[in-house]
């Protein structure tokens, strides 16, 4: 990886990040986190910032398909790899199978741990199509809502797995 | 590690928190000698990325501010998981949580460990932490280093001066602080071949996910028969540093199993336990969750296996 100094002194870095199907090169500093570049440096916003420590998972994106926190990341460290965030689930603007059953099933209330929660299930059920309402609680443990009170989210998932099942299909 | 932002009053709020990490070096190096040179070179000033899960938290939080970063990212021999001759499992440094969790070799031998690495943070955490790190930062709650105690662990460190073996229960020197040099970079953890034929791992938290050890309990047993012919029983969050209930075990030791000599032991490893009041619980508490947890797992451990 490219480091340059400025005239303080202070290194940055070439790194390029492949981000919903796109490749952004940007110059980062070290001290970066993934989600203020996604959030200042790319305007995708959709990925919120809570507690930044890694608690609340306001800030979940997939990260080589994984689900992380983008608040304990560095840019750096994602140089290279591949990152879905909220904004890159509805395609061709269909929203993707758990966005749309968020809403059915009235599992977004203030909105702000959306993101997070629908970035979890959707790393749940890219690996395991067919969950237990356990095995949602489980992927979903590291997303905090302060408003539903989860019944309605799980619901929401749940009903996006069968869905799948019903139609035999996987993700776009 | 209790946040101080929601706590107020217990713990001191310190104002204006930067969740923005302060200015610091960060290099990927692509080999072994080269970080630890690099390591060597920087002294107390750099500190080793892997995961982050802690080392940034730890930053945004202004209780450590190194100048440099060395991230072992690009350092590949440091992952994975395998058996080798002798019936050892080697654990790569860099292996995530998860991936302790999803191991076949571990499901297969050593089921306590998955467990144990399950109750670790949430499922973002246990993507991103390592074992490494786990181990490293010696936090005396942390989940691995009793199992792997338990286990008879030790981990591989590779310094400026040549490789060593140190087995895991020697690594600590204190909260936050452990027995590795500061040019040394672990780089696996050895669960060697034994005739051990249970383990398990007891956590008890305030809550299922996302809550660190009020205490934690491992414990690994062979049996023979009734016999039980070695006991060896870790304990976290139960003294500054990862300790083994050594008394307990001795108790244990050639004796036929009962409910009443699992009792003693739990009396025995609670007395022996240097359990701290915390916002997690109080001495007294902690000292008698630990008789209750270390009898639930020498249980467990000597029905069920390694579970």
């Amino acid at each position: 990886m490219q480091a340059i100094a400025d005239k303080d002194g202070v290194k940055r870095y070439l790194v390029t990040l492949h981000i919903n199907g796109d490749s952004y090169t940007r110059v980062v500093k070290a001290n970066t986190l993934l989600v203020n570049f996604l959030r200042d440096d790319l305007d995708l916003t959709g990925t919120k910032k809570g507690c930044e420590l890694g608690d609340c998972g306001s800030c979940t994106v997939l990260l080589d398909g994984k689900a992380v926190d983008s608040c304990l990341i560095l840019a750096v460290e994602a140089d290279g790899r591949e990152i879905t965030t909220i904004e890159g689930l509805a395609r061709n603007e269909k929203l993707d199978r758990l966005q749309a059953e968020m809403i059915n099933h009235a599992g977004v209330q203030c909105g702000y741990c959306t993101p997070g929660m629908i970035m979890s299930a959707k790393a749940l059920l890219t690996r395991n199509p067919h969950p237990t309402e356990r095995e949602v609680r489980q992927a979903i443990a590291g997303n905090l809502c302060r408003c539903t009170g989860y019944v309605n989210i799980v619901k929401a998932i749940l009903a996006a797995a069968n869905e799948e099942v019903g139609e035999g299909s996987g993700d776009e | 590690m209790t946040r101080p932002l929601t706590r107020c009053g217990q713990n001191e709020v310190k104002r204006g928190m930067a969740m923005y990490l302060p200015d610091f070096d960060y290099y990927a190096p692509a080999s072994l000698p080269e970080a630890c040179a690099l390591l060597a070179q920087s002294g107390p000033r750099a500190k080793v990325l892997a995961g982050g899960t802690d080392v940034l938290p730890m930053m945004k939080k202004e209780k450590i501010a190194p100048e440099i970063l060395v991230s072992i990212k690009k350092l590949h021999q440091l992952t994975g998981i395998r058996e080798t001759p002798g019936n050892k499992v080697v654990i790569g440094a860099r292996t995530t949580h998860n991936e302790l969790v999803n191991s076949p070799v571990l499901q297969k031998k050593y089921l306590s460990v998955c467990v144990a690495a399950h109750r670790i943070g949430n499922n973002q955490i246990r993507n991103v932490g390592t074992i490494g790190g786990n181990i490293v930062n010696a936090v005396p709650s942390a989940d691995l280093p009793p199992i792997l105690i338990a286990l008879g662990a030790l981990i591989k460190l590779t310094g400026t001066g040549g490789e060593r073996d140190l087995p895991l229960e020697e690594a600590f020197a204190g909260p936050g602080r452990s027995a590795i040099s500061p040019d040394e970079i672990l780089t696996a953890v050895i669960i060697p071949g034994s005739s051990l034929t249970g383990s398990t791992y007891f956590k008890f938290a305030h809550r299922r996910s996302g809550a660190l050890a009020v205490v934690g309990v491992a414990a690994a047993v062979t049996m023979e028969g009734e016999v039980c012919r070695e006991a060896r029983i870790a304990l976290g969050a139960a003294a500054p540093t990862p300790m083994r209930a050594k008394k307990a075990e001795e108790l244990l030791r050639g004796r036929v199993v009962t409910e009443e000599l699992l009792e003693e032991a739990g009396r025995c490893a609670a007395a022996e336990s240097k359990t701290r009041t915390s916002i997690r619980g109080s001495a007294d508490y902690r000292r008698d969750m630990v008789r209750v947890f270390t009898k639930r797992a020498l249980r467990k451990a000597i029905k069920d296996g390694h579970s």
